[in-house]
């Protein structure tokens, strides 16, 4: 067995009670070949610094608990093999939010922008689960599908140039969700969103940097969203001019 | 003085089970207050985590007699039989809600909801999203909770105590965990649905939020645990990570191979006649287990491993029906399914056992509730079929939340300034441990300790000898927890505080797994022992409980409700 390789860690620390503003501290620990970023933090805490906070829980990819900024690019800690990396690695908060504590940061807004697009299915007329389900074609989900796969780990968040300069921006998550369940064929609810479009900080904020569908560990493509949402907000708004409110 | 919060109902828990009682009891009744409270942001559930389906009957050559029975037989004669009714019966209602409510299943060209195969199930009554079904039935039931102002969320704050008064719930004990304070949150009634408890084990796909918290709060609030021995290994882990690969590889035709490139389960009799991948999850478990044992394994980094085989289902298939599969393979063992097979072992995956429920997702404390894998409804008996507990979540936690509600409305609430004196003694308590620096003891050494006793105690295989043995440590580690020293003293999103009770829930958990499992002398489902080989219906047809006991765990039994299928020899 050669000798086990080591490599040091430079991680953002921050407890608002201690801090006026984060620091960083270094970690040199060994690291074994097969590693994610991920293994690295559990191992820093589990042997070297309790102390040291963090979000993480599925290890799989998909509960999207432990994205961080990872060599200045915002990452799943849990998907990105630590072997891509240097000797030396940075590891801070997600860009864009606010720090709560270390590589933690605060998800009240994020929370409130997610709920401001109405993310449920809405009808004129509740289905009775007696009429059991709706019929929905493999072409129909096929509209919508992409757009679902959303996981909710605000990376796109910390990669949007207008998240950054705007925060009340509701930004690439939510509005892809949005438009999700307005392409949904059993959904009735697309001129409520569009309204929401319409109005200040959100689809018209966007300035197409597409930051976001390129850091998505899950290729959602909400900068597909925003734009197709865009363009459903304007039509859904001339024709309110040409026809008679609520025709269609 | 401690902060009080107050509602009618209390849930603990945000993943399927607690979302869906929280929705259920709205529908009960729009009048009512719910406080939702999760250690995590609801959509970190591990329900995420599930990838294969939900079960319900669905299809034309499908009935609930078949689904009945199927459960029945799965559960090794175990599941309570009125218990199975009652789920198969409400399954595909709570299916065909969450697809009003959006959940993207996948289709049949008619534009009916898709099923496919899963183990023990006698026909496609598997419902599914791709092989991303826990992922979208929690988006789809959190996004769906959104609209109603009546849930109160309290994310990211972890329940550390049951508040009883008048030997009825009346509350909990709340550590929020951003804030660093304990409040009292109050309510007439409470639901526990915090899930399983795989992270007791060293090698499991559950997430590591999975630390059987809601169990041991009814533990010590006087609740027994039942059927705890069942431990259900899934068949198809990740080596070394023990990441899932879903049973609907099976279901869409995947074969298991060993060394020889033999399809064993075919080849070898394993008990599951021509059901062969098919079978279900603790034949196919033992049947992996034995292959190495026989010399039949391959060597990998982390032990010996058998194939998972989906080369012969083509691009296509994968990309389609599994796609989450191909992108875990690849991601994390760094193999396409579509050109070589997957290695994989058993894991340990989900709890049969859990807080002794009823019909009615009631416990034995009035006013408390229980719903999903923290559960014992004794729905799944000595073992789970796979695809049922997604259902499960769904089924148990409307009831949990339509019982709740009734029960709230007919209770006057406890003496407040008693409730909020064991909620100021438990702040206390929680101040006093968080970074304490009494006691040489590490946190994380302990649970590594405790992980490897239960391997060796507690696995697929098992014997007096090492179940005694792991009972035993098991105690041992109890005395060595309370003297843990931790280093983090800081108020604010203090995790090692979390992890230090998370543990201690743990250990509870832990231990009423290794005196059940000692005490059942016969193998039975999931719990197979090499030195009492057959199954005993004559002396250990009933469900065992354990008794939380300052003094250690007391055992205790319970009848099994049959019905009208009579236990008969379990053969596929």
């Amino acid at each position: 067995m050669s000798e086990q390789q080591k490599k040091k860690f430079v991680i953002t620390r921050f407890d608002p009670d201690r801090d006026e503003v984060p620091k960083t501290q270094e970690y040199e620990i060994p690291v074994q070949p097969d590693w994610k970023v991920l293994d690295a933090l559990n191992f820093i805490k589990d042997e070297v610094d309790g102390s040291l906070s963090h979000r993480w829980s599925c290890r799989m990819a998909v509960c999207g608990s432990c994205g961080m900024m990872v060599d200045g690019e915002p990452k799943l800690t849990c998907k990105e093999a630590l072997s891509n990396y240097g000797d030396t690695v940075e590891i801070a908060p997600l860009a864009n939010f606010p720090i709560v504590r270390d590589l933690v940061v605060e998800l009240d807004g994020f929370m409130d922008k997610f709920k401001s697009v109405k993310p449920w299915i809405i009808r004129a007329k509740e289905r009775a689960v007696e009429e059991g389900p709706m019929r929905q074609s493999p072409e129909e989900l096929e509209e919508f599908k992409q757009f679902s796969m959303c996981i909710n780990c605000m990376l796109c968040y910390s990669a949007c140039p207008v998240v950054a300069n705007e925060p009340e921006f509701i930004g690439p998550a939510a509005i892809a969700l949005g438009h999700r369940y307005s392409l949904d064929s059993r959904d009735e609810g697309a001129a409520e969103r569009n309204e929401v479009f319409r109005g200040e900080g959100t689809v018209f904020s966007c300035s197409f940097a597409n930051e976001c569908s390129e850091v998505c560990p899950k290729h959602v493509d909400p900068a597909a969203a925003v734009n197709q949402a865009k363009f459903n907000a304007v039509i859904d708004w001339a024709q309110g001019l040409i026809l008679p409110r609520g025709g269609k | 003085m401690i902060e009080v919060l107050r509602h009618d109902i209390v849930i603990v828990g945000g993943g399927g089970a607690g979302l869906r009682a929280a929705i259920a009891a709205v529908e009960a009744d729009p009048a009512v207050s719910i406080g939702l409270i999760s250690k995590v942001y609801p959509m970190r559930s591990h329900t995420v985590s599930a990838e294969g389906g939900a079960a319900a009957v669905a299809r034309e050559d499908d009935n609930f007699e078949m689904h009945g029975y199927d459960t029945v037989k799965g559960s090794d004669f175990l599941g309570d039989q009125d218990v199975i009714q009652y789920f198969v019966e409400e399954a595909p209602k709570e299916l065909t809600l969450l697809e009003h409510w959006g959940c993207p299943w996948s289709r049949n060209e008619d534009g009916t909801v898709a099923t496919r195969a899963f183990g023990g199930m006698s026909t496609k009554r598997t419902w599914y999203a791709a092989d991303k079904v826990g992922f979208h039935m929690l988006h789809s039931l959190f996004q769906h909770s959104m609209r109603f102002d009546q849930i109160v969320r309290y994310d990211e704050q972890f329940v550390t105590k049951l508040l009883v008064d008048g030997g009825v719930v009346q509350g909990v004990a709340s550590l929020d965990i951003r804030a660093g304070v304990v409040r009292v949150i109050l309510g007439r009634s409470v639901i526990l649905a915090t899930g399983g408890a795989g992270k007791i084990f060293p090698f499991t796909t559950n997430g590591t939020i999975k630390t059987g918290d809601g169990m041991s709060l009814a533990y010590r609030a006087g609740v027994p645990l039942k059927d705890m021995e069942f431990v259900q290994y899934h068949p198809t882990g990740l080596p070394g990570t023990g990441i899932l690969i879903t049973e609907a590889t099976r279901g869409e035709g995947g074969h298991l191979k060993n060394s020889k490139g033999e399809r064993f389960l075919v080849e070898y009799d394993y008990g599951v006649g021509n059901k062969a991948e098919l079978g279900p999850r603790d034949m196919i478990s033992r049947a992996i287990v034995q292959e190495i044992e026989a010399g039949r394994g391959i060597q990998g980094t982390y032990g010996q491993y058998v194939n998972l085989d989906l080369t012969h289902l083509g691009a296509d298939k994968i990309n389609k029906r599994l796609p989450m599969v191909r992108e875990l393979a690849k991601i994390y063992i760094g193999v396409d399914p579509v050109t070589d097979p997957i290695p994989i072992r058993p894991v340990v995956h989900y709890m049969m056992g859990g807080i002794d429920t009823d019909i009615e997702a009631a416990t034995v404390l009035p006013g408390l509730y229980a719903a999903g894998e923290c559960a014992s409804a004794s729905l799944n008996g000595a073992n789970r079929l796979g695809s049922n507990s997604l259902t499960e979540c769904l089924v148990f936690g409307a009831s949990a939340g339509r019982n709740a509600v009734a029960f709230a409305k007919g209770s006057s609430g406890g003496n407040e300034a008693a409730l909020i004196g064991q909620g100021e003694e438990e702040a206390a308590r929680v101040e006093a441990l968080r970074g304490r620096q009494k006691g040489g003891e590490k946190l994380s050494h302990i649970r590594q300790a405790l992980n490897d006793s239960m391997e060796s105690g507690c696995g697929v295989y098992r014997e007096q000898a090492s179940m005694n043995e792991t009972v035993r440590t098991v105690a041992a580690l109890k005395g060595r927890y309370a003297d843990i020293g931790l280093q983090d003293s800081s108020k604010v999103f203090n995790t090692e505080l979390i992890a230090a009770m998370e543990l201690g829930a743990m250990l509870d958990v832990a231990e009423a797994m290794a005196v059940a499992a000692a005490g059942r002398n016969e193998s039975r489902g999931a719990h197979t022992r090499k030195d009492a080989t057959e199954r005993d219906d004559v002396n250990w047809l009933h469900h065992s409980l354990v008794h939380f006991d300052p003094a250690g765990p007391r055992l205790g039994k319970k009848d099994v409700t049959l019905g009208k299928w009579e236990p008969v020899e379990r053969k596929y």
